[in-house]
């Protein structure tokens, strides 16, 4: 009832500025509003470019293979590199991959499909996932040094330790998408499911889950793009700076991860250092953007079978 | 955010000349292996940023003589370091400042032996703008006077008589850094005792060296190897010691303990738990054997032969014990 009344509204509003415009020839509002938002796509964009071709132009010396086959040195300054926190940073990812889609993906399914949204602790539940997303990193910092490095889980400063402690903090990105991405598919197709006897998990299984994938994967490239950057709870859980070599495990021994070695290496006073950080910032850029590239033609080919 | 202690009085002087230098003291200090057996195992480090640049250099060299050895060097700040010290995730801390007493406790409530061995030198040097021609040097009452809590001093007048009447501008490092507590404590007596409104540059000590070359009044605290970095641009100025001389900070002064009490010694802290894993004694015994390289490597001034006697005394010491 209320939202055919909206509609009606919406319609009648649009039909009448329409008529309006018409009349006065000149759609001023029209083409300030055209201007307002080619002026917010190119203040979004000019600055994104700005900073990439600063660290590029910073960093241009230094882009050489040594900066990925390199460790990292305090002797050597011009042929140091960032191998052992590519790696670093590889494993922490994987991590995060493992964790947080089956988590995100099983919770959002839970309270499109199953969660009575009547009820007072689901209520709790969604205002909660909102607010986490709200929270800052440090906190989860914190929250994974006590819990997940000592605490109940006792890892110790290990990359796996990292990847949890990232994956709680890019949880709530990966629920909020697969929410709407399940939500977003029509309710024709599980009324047509049932309709052939289908039980609700069948339904979700070959129905919603794989016309919600696409969306699902946009959410987890939010996500993962998130946490590759993210320093603060990194530096928390014990992702060192200074290590010769690549970690055993994601279970054991010391790890670097590439912001974490950016950020130290700015702070450093000789020029050598600051170059390298922005050179780091590149391979950051490039390891990001290969990650969303098998992502984004993963989803291609679902789209396309579907 | 105590995890990050930054003064950055490291590298500095291992810029580009000293690279030219570097083949021939890296393949030097290789040569001098420590033992025939070749060592495994995990090392892990943890503490001041300070202090890191020079482990670093010692971890890089080491590694070419026990390529097995996985040592990791991590910078959480000395009290952060300490922290996980104590609580028995590293094997060694790294520190620009004495261990603090509470710090100590905690390791000793623990069951954690350690012991201090010094493995550098670096000094705190107070600048001036290169036209102040008055100030030439001061004693640490009448540095104290421009920088204790609540100080009224605002004129050069006010530090001593027959100063000219010009303004005092203050910049200095904030509270994250080694280098504020070390000063706080010798100059005002009380680690992170300092008047709230002097300019508070972060952990950007060339900042300070802008702040001071901009204005004829103007004085900061930095650390020693900023001095030669920044030129002409600022100048040092004496300090009194205890025995009423006025010494200028250099690395010479610094080693001899003349420049006192801004001179300091960096430090690490092993465990007696981590002592005994070989790898960790056979790391600690290179370190303090070839500190000069690594020093001079790393832009830090190298121990004298007491104190790097002092440093091998006291890690043999707590072998034996």
């Amino acid at each position: 009832m209320a939202t055919s009344k909206r509609t009606t509204m919406a319609v009648d509003a649009a039909k009448a500025t329409t008529q309006k415009l018409y009349k006065s020839g000149v759609d001023i509002k029209g083409e300030l509003f055209r201007a307002v938002l080619l002026l917010s796509i190119i203040v979004a964009v000019g600055m994104l470019g700005s900073l990439i071709a600063y660290v590029i132009w910073r960093g241009w010396d230094r882009l050489d293979w040594n900066l990925f086959v390199n460790n990292p040195s305090s002797i050597f300054l011009d042929t140091a590199g960032f191998a052992p926190a590519i790696v670093g940073t590889i494993y922490v990812m994987l991590g995060v991959l493992v964790t947080v889609v089956p988590i995100g993906v099983s919770a959002a399914i839970y309270l499109e499909e199953y969660a009575d949204r009547t009820r007072w602790y689901n209520r709790l539940v969604e205002v909660n996932i909102q607010n986490l997303a709200a929270v800052p990193s440090i906190v989860f910092g914190i929250l994974g040094l006590a819990f997940v490095v000592r605490g109940w889980l006792n890892l110790g400063f290990v990359a796996f330790a990292g990847s949890l402690t990232l994956a709680m903090m890019v949880l709530p990105t990966v629920i909020i998408a697969s929410r709407e991405a399940i939500r977003a598919v029509p309710p024709l197709i599980r009324q047509a499911s049932y309709g052939l006897g289908a039980t609700r998990w069948q339904t979700i299984r070959h129905n919603v889950l794989p016309a919600a994938t696409p969306g699902i994967i946009t959410g987890t490239i939010l996500a993962m793009s998130r946490a590759i950057g993210e320093t603060a709870p990194l530096l928390l859980v014990g992702a060192t700076t200074f290590v010769l070599f690549t970690p055993e495990s994601p279970f054991e021994g010391a790890y670097s991860a590439i912001p974490v070695q950016i950020f130290q290496w700015a702070a450093r006073p000789q020029d050598e250092f600051r170059i390298l950080a922005a050179a780091g910032a590149i391979v950051l850029l490039v390891l990001l953007l290969a990650m969303n590239s098998v992502a984004i033609w993963i989803r291609a080919r679902l789209t396309k079978d579907t | 955010m105590t995890h990050t202690k930054f003064t950055r009085s490291g590298l500095v002087a291992a810029g580009t000349s000293t690279m030219l230098v570097l083949a021939a003291c890296s393949s030097g200090a290789t040569d001098e292996t420590p033992s025939g057996d070749a060592l495994s195992g995990a090392v892990v480090i943890d503490g001041s940023s300070t202090v890191a640049p020079l482990t670093e250099v010692a971890v890089e060299l080491f590694a070419a003589v026990q390529p097995d050895v996985r040592i990791s060097v991590g910078v959480s700040g000395t009290g952060g370091g300490f922290e996980k010290f104590c609580n028995g995730e590293t094997d060694i801390s790294e520190a620009s400042r004495p261990i603090k007493d509470e710090e100590a406790q905690r390791c000793a409530d623990a069951g954690i032996g350690f012991v201090q061995l010094g493995l550098a030198n670096d000094g705190l040097a107070v600048v001036v703008n290169p036209e102040n021609t008055w100030a030439q040097c001061l004693t640490v009452e009448e540095v104290s006077s421009m920088w204790r809590p609540d100080s009224p001093v605002d004129s050069w007048a006010d530090v001593r008589d027959g100063f000219p009447d010009e303004p005092i501008a203050l910049f200095g490092p904030g509270s994250d850094s080694g280098t504020f507590d070390f000063f706080t404590d010798e100059v005002n007596g009380d680690s992170g005792a300092i008047r709230s409104d002097y300019n508070d540059i972060g952990e950007d000590d060339s900042a300070a060296i802008l702040g001071v070359s901009g204005a004829t009044g103007a004085t900061a605290f930095i650390p020693l190897s900023f001095v030669n970095e920044a030129g002409g641009q600022i100048k040092a100025i004496e300090i009194v010691n205890d025995n009423g001389d006025c010494v200028a900070p250099s690395l010479e002064t610094v080693l001899t303990g003349e420049y006192s009490p801004l001179g300091r010694q960096l430090f690490v802290y092993p465990s007696d738990v981590a002592l005994e894993k070989p790898q960790v004694l056979a790391f600690l015994e290179y370190y303090i054997n070839n500190q000069a390289e690594i020093a001079e490597l790393a832009g830090f001034i190298p121990l004298n032969e007491d104190q790097e006697a002092e440093a091998l005394e006291r890690l043999n010491s707590l072998i034996d014990g």
